[in-house]
Order: C-alpha cells, then structure tokens, then sequence
C-alpha cells in the first residue's frame, strides 16, 4: 500500500483501525540466494538496494531481536558528511545525497532535517584544522562554511560565546546540508520498502553459527533451523568480531559501549547540531523536543549495552558548560550501544577471507548517518562479489597492507577515533 | 563506576585508572614477517565473555595492571601485577 494523502484520509474515515501491517512476519525458507545477518538500519537498506537495483529479491534479513533494536535505535541520529580524507568524503557524500531523497525513495517519512551541524573551535590551532578540512570539502564538492565567533553566537544563541566561557569559541565548521533523522523510521521505512519487493524479514531469529564447506559459505545455523545461501553478508554492527569469529576470523576491531542520553521535552530552544570535540559533547534538539546529547566512549571493552555513570557525567557537564542555560533541565533517559571501534576509525565493508562471507561493520560511533550509502555500496558488493569504487578503500585488509584510513590520525587505538 | 582492585593500593573507583586495551597480545621478534606484526598492532580477540586487560593507575600509584573483566556483565574476576599473570 502506498502511503499518500489520500490513504491517509481514507484510513481516518475508518478510524485508523484497518492500517494494513507495514511488513510480513514470513516463516524462513530453506535457501535464498542472499542472507544478511542483522536487521538493524544498514541490513535493511543493504537488502533494500540489493531488490531495487540489482534485481536480487530472494533474500533474507536475521534479525535477533526486533528491528532495529540495535544501535540504529540507540544513536544521535546525526547526519553529515563533513570528512576530511577522500576515501570518507566520497562515501559519506553519497549517502548524504541518498538521505536527500530517502523519503520520497522509501515512501516513508524518515524526518531527515538539514539543520545544519556546527563542529565548535576552541583554540585557533583548531580553527585553522577547521578551515583544512572545510576546503577539502569543498574540493570534494561538499558544502561547508568556516565561521568565526560572532557568526557561531549569532547562529547558536544559547551557547556560552563569553571571553571567560571555560571552553572559549574560537569559531566553527558549519556543514549546511547536515541535521538529523528519525533513527527508527529509517529501519521501518527500509523494513516496507524491502518487504514490498519481496524481501523476507525474519524477526526473532538469532544466528548461531556459519556453515562453512571447504573454505566457502554455504549457508547459517540460526535459532530457526539452518538456512542455506551462497552469499551471507554480516551487518552486526558491535557483535561483528563475535560473528566474524565463527568464521574463524579475527578482526581488527574492539567492541566499546558509547553512552547516549535525552533530557526532558523543551520547547523549540536549539535549531542545529552542535558538537564540542575538546569538550567531548555533542548535542541536537529532537522533534519531540528533547535535548539528545552524546560525547565520549566509557573506553573499555564491552557487549554490555548500558555504560557507567563517569562516562554519562562527563557528557552532562560537557554539555551544561557550554550551554549554561540548559544547566537545570533534567535528564529523562540514558542508553548504551556497542560500537565496533576499527583500529583506523573508518568501517570496513566487503569481501573476506571466506568465500562468499562478506562485512558490512567496524562503524566505530558514526554509522547512523552511512545508513542508506552503506546498504547501496554493499548491496553492489554482495550482487558483484567484488566492492563499489566507493567503498574498496574499506577493505579488511587495509590495515595489514599499510592503507588505514585514520580520519583522526590517532593511531591502531580504538578507543581514540 | 566500576571499582578495580590494583594489586598494589587495593580498591580503586575506576575514574582513577586508564584503559590500556588486550592485555594478552605479544610483541612479536623484531624480525618477525610483516604479517605478525599487522597481527600484533591491529588484530584482537576481542571476546564476548571474560577480557584480559591491561590498567593504568594513571591517577594512583601509575604503574601497569593486568585485570580480569567479563566484557559482558563488567564483573571483575582478577587483577595482577603485570608478570604474575597465572596462565
């Protein structure tokens, strides 16, 4: 059923009662030709991409839990595409043009608000790396404006832009085009969208094991029985070095939690994403009209989806420095993820080892806004057998051959991008 | 918060400490193939379930610490002075 005004005016004759389901609930078959483990953003639209543009619909989406239960549920929802090194700027830049026109692609509202997203400078060696990375942008072909202090406070004006604020604003890098999205109508909506072509969704189904047969995939053990494919394309996002380990491969990846917090609905108070690196906060206000705010790892390994207060502390007081006046608004939710932090801070998406096993992981706290570019790129890995131009720079084995792509330049340390 | 026994000052609250990843990857020989090294810098178990790994009383007595920590339920299990770690 196509969503328009007219079903919607329909549907209120009736009351609202007679919505048909937005997805099937199928039984698994025996064998599809593809098996994406992980029903989370990435899976769904990676399954999307693969029916709509390379005609493959016998296919079917794992997922554990519920859709989206993972960290596409769990993030800040920010979308940008503000990267300095090619390999990112290219990748993030067309996923950013595929959010353009998710809504109308998916016939489903996904609430993408380009409301800008300000990265705050500090100290002028930061103001100077700003203006570094915004022409790179712009030789990339992305938007991006270097403001100075009196434009960030003229945009910002919550924001303490005081010469005595603690964390002095030297200036910012705006990115335009960036802002948020709704995180759940993005699973939904790449939910509907695969369904209709055919896509089989597979809630409640947990991948126990892979089936390997001379060094080749041929199919998953799962809570539901074995299901068999040539193709099996891993979307685990913090349980990606768990799974890849019942390949037998060892990943160069940790599994961190990442802390995320909303505050009590406000009125409309704050219009942008603004975002502290030296202050380690980043925050937005949701349509609802919470602050959404997030900032440091806890820094330690863990699968264990709830963090410790230090972490949720030093966000707040990040956040309450730089805004003062949101300083007595209280605290209604908090909330971990596990981010499979890549020693180089970029993801790694395609072929591996085994045959026919492929990766779509290693999203370190960033992977929400790749959402719809990471399903286009792997859906064309998982069709070709090989990578997109867009994404063979991800490749697994970057890190031994000497090609990391350190976005921060901080080093084989995880827990530092 | 979680509290980490260091084998030298007893009890600490984790906000004294620094984490300082896998504390069971080997240096390997200097003139070990490049494949070993790209092993030792970039590749970890990274396991679900019990975690050796290395502490720094960054805030304390500063010296190097090998704990026991389920990366699951975050219990810590051990703590050791790095050397006495049982195998």
């Amino acid at each position: 059923m196509r969503y328009s005004f007219l079903s919607l005016a329909r549907n209120a004759l009736t009351g609202h009662r007679d919505w048909p389901p937005a997805w099937r609930s199928p039984e698994p078959r025996a064998s599809y030709d593809v098996i994406i483990v992980g029903g989370g953003g990435h899976g769904l639209a990676t399954a999307y991409y693969l029916a709509k543009d390379h005609g493959i619909t016998n296919v079917a989406v794992l997922e554990k839990g519920y859709l989206g239960g993972g960290n596409t549920g769990r993030n800040t929802t920010i979308v940008r595409s503000n990267y300095l090194l090619e390999a990112n700027a290219h990748f993030y830049e067309k996923s950013m043009k595929l959010w353009e026109g998710l809504s109308e692609d998916l016939n489903y509202n996904v609430m993408f608000s380009q409301r800008g997203v300000l990265n705050l400078a500090h100290s002028d060696a930061q103001y100077n790396a700003f203006g570094r990375r915004g022409n790179a942008m712009r030789l990339n072909g992305i938007d991006a404006e270097l403001l100075d202090r009196d434009q960030v406070a003229a945009m910002v004006p919550d924001l303490d832009c005081s010469p005595s604020a603690r964390f002095p604003v030297r200036g910012g890098l705006l990115q335009p085009r960036g802002g948020t999205a709704r995180h759940d109508a993005v699973a939904w909506g790449y939910a509907r969208a695969a369904d209709a072509r055919g896509v089989d969704i597979i809630q409640n189904c947990e991948v126990t094991g892979l089936i390997r047969v001379g060094g080749r995939i041929t199919g998953v053990e799962t809570t539901r029985g074995v299901i068999k494919a040539p193709k099996v394309g891993l979307v685990v996002a913090g349980h990606t070095g768990h799974l890849a380990a019942m390949a037998g491969l060892r990943l160069p990846i940790e599994s961190h939690v990442l802390q995320a917090m909303v505050s009590e609905p406000l009125k409309p108070v704050l219009d942008t994403v603004v975002t502290s690196g030296a202050a380690h906060g980043y925050i937005s206000q949701s349509d609802k009209g919470e602050l959404v705010m997030g900032g440091d790892l806890d820094f330690y390994n863990s699968y264990g989806q709830r963090g410790n207060a230090p972490a949720l502390e030093h966000v707040v007081r990040s956040i309450v420095t730089l805004f003062p006046r949101y300083g007595r608004v209280r605290l209604m939710r908090f909330w971990g993820g596990i981010m499979d932090m890549t020693m180089d801070g970029s993801p790694i998406i395609g072929t591996t080892p085994v045959d026919g096993l492929f990766i779509n992981g290693g999203w370190c706290y960033g992977g929400f806004k790749a959402t719809p570019g990471s399903g286009w790129v792997f859906a064309q890995t998982l069709a070709k057998g090989h990578p997109h131009r867009l994404n063979e720079a991800f490749s697994l084995d970057r890190f031994a051959s000497g090609h990391a792509i350190d976005e921060k330049g901080a080093g084989p340390i995880p827990g530092a991008h | 918060m979680l509290l980490i026994p260091c084998p030298w000052c007893g009890p600490r609250p984790q906000t004294d400490f620094t984490y300082g990843g896998d504390g069971t990857v080997v240096r390997p020989a200097e003139d070990a193939p490049q494949a070993a090294w790209a092993d030792f810098v970039f590749v970890r178990d990274n396991p679900m379930g019990p975690h050796r790994e290395l502490w720094h009383h960054s805030a304390g007595c500063r010296r190097w610490l090998v704990v026991e920590r389920d990366t699951v339920t975050h219990d810590i299990t051990g703590s050791f002075k790095p050397g006495e770690v049982p195998s």
